[in-house]
């Protein structure tokens, strides 16, 4: 019974494309996945959206946005209307664009931009048989396509013609390229262990349990520090709070896409948080098991909807530090990038060499434990030295 | 039937979904402006945003060249990296001798790195 909400979709699929011709079935079969890829995370940006105002908002001690419901009604939902309200308003805008300008490659940006966030999705595993491509270089792939992002970027940027603008194309760049190393460098330490870039095989070698706990990566010592890592590096590539200053709107407004408006500006918006998505749901499979379950009494649920609570889970992390971290400066932000992340990224490799050559047991967990500790208090130690750094004091209102 | 049977098929249509997703709406968003709201161009309207003020001079100007610097140390690890992918895939059959290899060719990248920290090129000016 269990089984066959797991493979809902998959058998949906075939029964659907059993009455179609045989010529016609590749490419209906694409079409049909690439439809639910599409439906299923747009309409989690929807929902994102709403939960981010309405978290944020908590967060802040408002209530966020709590009048659009259904239409024509007095029924507001606690605002959920509004991701709909949203879409309508920026397809009605007009579309501002400056004389200054370079006009066509200001049209072509945000076009750009959802190319390579959309395609990263094709070697994400999102159920049991539910990837779009198997590839055997999916990991590659994925990060591939995931920097061609940084073209839109620039392209937006500079063709603005506007001096925030190319300020924030500048950053972002900055800031995407200096947490791209750390980014593939935490990833590379799971395919040293699993020894293969397929993201499927990645998911398999996480499959079984230990006891109480799952195998996941993120429950030994080198793939606890290589999430981390990953996710914080994530944070930077989706241009994320705490750093999200290419777009730092108390200084440069909003940075690389000041100078839109209408569905253009939308298009940013959806491609950040379907990027965010991508790159959270890579982070799910490198080190949190993929869509497998937490224990093994609970592998009932269907894989998909594995996937998403654990989705779902790390964007409500996200959106709880976006409220919470103040965001980095500009040194902070590089220094950080190759003083911290780099070297730890680097020292992880040796960490999980290590962790594969000795012998399972209590002495290899307390040289993983301590490989991962021992250089994080040695390198944060050493860069706070000579800082002179006070504790902050703050003043809440009362 | 499966799209990995296609991935190449899949990939372009993706990318082409992923084109019309963009171009469809902005394509409904123009018909709207065309029928309800026609474009009232003007200059202060389509000037340049600076914060209300009027803005001065280009904005295409030359910028900070540590931009070049850390773009350079980031070509050099991004290239690290992929020599470094083909040793992970290869890592679970490999021995100690292979892995220490690795890690002396890793240790010349990292001595790179550590100049450029002795030299000052990673701290943001």
């Amino acid at each position: 019974m269990s089984d066959t909400f797991d493979q809902i979709f998959v058998s949906l699929k075939h029964w659907l494309l059993g009455y179609l011709p045989v010529w016609s079935q590749p490419v209906i079969s694409c079409l049909l996945s690439i439809a639910v890829i599409i439906v299923a995370f747009a309409t989690l940006f929807a929902i994102t959206t709403w939960l981010e105002r309405k978290g944020l908002a908590r967060i802040q001690n408002r209530y966020g946005p709590n009048r659009a419901g259904i239409p024509l009604t007095n029924i507001s939902l606690f605002g959920l209307g509004q991701p709909a309200a949203d879409g309508i308003k920026a397809l009605t805008k007009e579309d501002i664009v400056p004389f200054a300008a370079d006009k066509l490659v200001h049209f072509f940006a945000p076009v750009v931009l959802v190319i390579p966030v959309l395609l990263s999705y094709a070697v994400l595993p999102i159920g049991r048989n539910m990837v779009a491509v198997d590839m055997d270089a999916g990991l590659l792939f994925f990060f591939a396509v995931g920097a061609a992002t940084e073209l839109s970027v620039f392209m937006a940027g500079w063709s603005s013609r506007n001096k925030y603008a190319l300020l924030g194309a500048m950053r972002a760049i900055a800031q995407m390229v200096s947490y791209e190393i750390p980014l593939i460098l935490s990833s590379v330490s799971v395919i040293m262990m699993v020894g293969s870039l397929s993201t499927v095989k990645i998911v398999e070698a996480q499959s079984t349990y230990h006891g109480l706990l799952p195998d996941w990566f993120v429950f030994t010592p080198w793939g606890f520090a290589g999430f981390i890592l990953f996710m914080i590096s994530a944070l930077a590539e989706s241009n994320r709070s705490p750093f999200d200053l290419p777009e730092g709107e108390s200084e440069i407004v909003a940075g690389y896409f000041i100078e839109y408006s209408g569905f253009k500006f939308a298009l940013f918006f959806l491609a950040e948080y379907l990027g965010m998505f991508a790159i959270s749901g890579l982070g799910i499979t490198l080190f949190l098991g993929g869509w497998h379950a937490p224990f093994a009494w609970l592998t009932w649920i269907p894989s998909w909807a594995w996937f998403f609570i654990k989705l779902v889970t790390l964007v409500l992390i996200l959106i709880w530090i976006r409220g919470t971290v103040p965001r980095l400066r500009m040194d902070q932000l590089m220094n950080f990038a190759w003083k911290f992340m780099l070297p730890m990224a680097l020292l992880n490799l040796v960490g999980v060499a290590i962790w594969h050559f000795m012998t399972p047991g209590l002495p290899r967990w307390l040289v993983g434990f301590a490989l991962v500790v021992g250089p994080y208090l040695l390198l944060g130690r050493g860069l706070m030295a000579g800082k002179n750094l006070a504790k902050r004091t703050y003043r809440f209102a009362e | 039937m499966n799209t990995s049977d296609h991935p190449y098929l899949f990939i372009l249509l993706l990318g082409l979904s992923a084109v019309a997703f963009a171009l469809i709406p902005l394509g409904l968003a123009w018909l709207w402006a065309k029928k309800y709201s026609p474009k009232k161009e003007n200059a202060i309207k389509n000037a340049t945003y600076e914060c209300g003020l009027e803005s001065k001079g280009d904005a295409w100007i030359q910028f900070k060249s540590e931009y070049y610097l850390y773009a350079i140390i980031f070509l050099i690890f991004d290239v690290e990296t992929i020599f470094l992918l083909p040793f992970a895939v290869s890592f679970t059959g490999l021995g100690v001798g292979a892995f220490i290899s690795l890690m002396v060719f890793l240790f010349l990248l990292v001595s790179g790195l550590a100049w450029a920290w002795l030299k000052g090129v990673l701290t943001w000016k």
